[in-house]
């Protein structure tokens, strides 16, 4: 790699391209190539089955691509890396379905989400430092939820629990969040709501939106790249895309 | 480090558990070695060794709630794990016999002389030697649960399938250990035990000792089990068996995760084993019949998986229940367990000590509702001004 040596910043976030994977024959994705640049907050859309979750396990490492290259930060390869590699490396994941550890309180969770150290015996003896309390204390007010910190995560609302899982990916401290349809289900006002927090955290680090709800694409007023068939249709403002014939043939017509 | 650690694990149930476990271990050779027979508070010998297997059974249980409870991983096949802990202690009571077998071979044990084997085969080597055979009641289910935890859950085999080959492992290993040419007694096992480090294990004291014993490991095993289920590590454990695709995503090593649990409780259920074979005097390939393992699974499950204390009640219950009914109605006793396990899996899906804590969690949030409703607050304030501070 050709790396400046004064560039510490690195241009490109995450970069794919030439990305297939075909599963029993279906191409999930064909030849996806697309950029995300530091700090940058992008929404996803397209039909179902475009390949945006399987975007996703490409990305995270759940799924291996046949061919192309997924890098991330310019140098890492993520296609030779697991789930918890890439974690540790600081691309965070939210799931279409919110997951979260329902026997756990709301404060146990983002403890376990915390960026520490995560052996079996850095876990065994952790202990809860006054730093790391501060720190959920801190993500517990981003997230609205500070009231029911001691409460089980089973006991929130569809709403309350998407805001717990996004609140987990920010104890995770990553540089890169996916988010795959987080407003999926919730009310109104909690989608408003979330467009607000999403813009919040986007100040800091790069997000990835995949959404259906053109609504909360357009409040978050962001650069919307559209899949289709496994590669890309069409990208830039929301009006350009949603203007482009191809992407109201193969999207928004049906 | 290692003091906040073990303090963490004495929670109000845990230490009440611990109290009655010692004091049992007090009271039971107390009152079997120092009151006359004719005493209504004496307990004869035999019962002190039929509630020392009891004990033993429980630590196999706990060692079983640890993995399946805490984890989510249903295995069938902990009774492997028993059976070889089992076996290393054998061995070992095996050779202090020495010249006193039937055929009187100052080294080798009967059976091997009855093969006409003319010297000990090397994996018995060592086994004269107490630590050592100590040691390997720790390491050989330890290694065998390292080796197949490694392929397992780097594999990723979850669920049934696990289940299945733990079932498929404990089942070979009886197959190897009926054969008389693996060297470990064949369909006989090993028995005809003199002494345990030059006391009789017939003698009443030492049956006592060995009860006390039993009693004294499950009440220290408790105490680790508890303090690994409420560090840190034991929340992710619980998150891997309710989530267990977040704690990746989080960046948490499953494998290794479930590995180390594995093995700790694998040890755990040889400890088990080890103390079980001087009390009943006998170890055979039928402790690594399938059937032994899922055995364990419903004394688990009786008591309340996931709760530590659950399975040592559940133990010692159904197998009390089981010796009383194998002596009362002999032919009802399978009956009676496919009973029991249908109807606590109806009626009682968390068991006793589960249904018995939620039942005790719906009262507590009840009070707490109905005070809050007589101040007018929410109920919730208080405790964040607490916490705030």
């Amino acid at each position: 790699m050709n790396l400046v040596k004064s560039e510490t910043r690195p241009k490109s976030l995450l970069y794919l391209d030439g990305v297939s994977v075909s599963f029993d024959g279906f191409k999930a994705l064909n030849s996806l190539s697309f950029v995300v640049e530091p700090g940058e907050l992008r929404a996803i859309i397209g039909p179902n089955g475009a390949g945006k979750t399987t975007m996703m396990d490409i990305i995270t490492g759940k799924t291996r691509p046949d061919s192309g290259q997924v890098v991330f930060e310019d140098m890492i390869d993520l296609t030779r890396k697991d789930e918890a590699d890439i974690a540790q490396l600081g691309i965070g994941r939210k799931f279409q379905k919110p997951t979260v550890f329902e026997s756990h309180t709301v404060w146990d969770n983002l403890e376990l989400a915390l960026n520490r150290k995560r052996g079996v015996f850095a876990t065994l003896f952790y202990r809860l430092s006054g730093e790391d309390r501060d720190r959920i204390e801190e993500i517990l007010a981003t997230i609205r939820l500070t009231h029911r910190r001691d409460d089980l995560a089973a006991s929130l609302s569809h709403g309350q629990k998407q805001w717990l899982e996004i609140g987990m990916l920010l104890a995770q401290e990553p540089k890169l969040l996916l988010v795959d349809e987080p407003v999926a289900g919730m009310t109104d006002a909690e989608t408003a709501e979330t467009a607000i927090l999403l813009k919040e955290i986007a100040k800091s680090r790069s997000v990835v939106v995949v959404e259906h709800d053109m609504g909360f694409i357009r409040d978050l007023g962001v650069k919307v790249t559209c899949l289709a068939e496994g590669s890309v249709l069409a990208e830039g403002s929301i009006d350009f895309v949603s203007n482009d014939p191809k992407v109201i043939e193969n999207y928004l017509g049906r | 480090m290692i003091t906040s650690f073990v303090l963490r694990a004495l929670e109000g149930r845990i230490v009440m558990a611990v109290a009655v476990l010692a004091a049992v271990a007090l009271a039971v050779p107390a009152s079997n070695l120092l009151l006359s027979p004719d005493s209504a508070l004496h307990v004869p010998t035999y019962a002190v060794s039929l509630m020392g297997k009891y004990l033993c059974y429980a630590l196999l249980a706990l060692a079983l709630d640890l993995v399946w409870g805490y984890c989510g991983i249903l295995s069938l096949g902990h009774g492997a794990f028993f059976a070889l802990g089992g076996y290393a202690m054998g061995m070992y009571l095996m050779r202090q016999i020495g010249s006193r077998g039937v055929y009187g071979n100052p080294v080798l044990p009967d059976f091997m002389v009855f093969l006409n084997w003319k010297e000990l085969p090397w994996f018995w080597h060592g086994f004269d030697m107490f630590w050592f055979a100590m040691l390997m009641v720790l390491l050989v289910p330890g290694l065998l649960a390292f080796v197949f935890g490694w392929f397992a859950f780097r594999s990723r085999v979850n669920g049934v399938y696990l289940s299945i080959i733990t079932q498929a492992m404990t089942y070979a290993l009886m197959l190897a250990f009926f054969r008389n040419d693996m060297g470990f007694g064949g369909n006989n096992g090993l028995t005809d035990y003199k002494d345990i480090l030059g006391f009789s294990v017939q003698a009443d004291g030492t049956r006592a000792v060995l009860f006390a014993l039993s009693a004294l490991m499950l009440a220290l095993c408790l105490v680790l089990a508890s303090a690994i289920t409420r560090s840190k590590f034991g929340k992710v454990l619980v998150g891997v068996r309710d989530a267990e695709s977040r704690v990746r995503f989080l960046g948490f090593r499953v494998e290794n995760i479930k590995l180390f649990t594995f093995v700790v409780s694998a040890m755990m259920a040889g400890i088990a084993g080890a103390l079980f074979v001087p009390q009943v005097g006998i170890i055979n390939p039928g402790e690594f019949a399938p059937a032994n393992s899922i055995e364990v699974v419903v004394w688990t499950a009786v008591g309340g998986r996931g709760t530590l204390i659950g399975p040592i009640i559940g133990a010692v219950l159904v197998n009390g229940g089981k010796s009383f009914f194998t002596g009362a109605f002999p032919e009802l006793w399978l009956y009676a367990l496919g009973a029991l396990f249908i109807g606590v899996t109806l009626f009682l899906p968390k068991g006793i000590v589960g249904t018995v804590q939620s039942g005790l969690a719906a009262r507590r949030a009840m009070k707490a509702a109905a005070r809050a409703e007589a101040s007018g607050n929410d109920d919730r304030a208080p405790s964040q001004v607490q916490a705030a501070e």
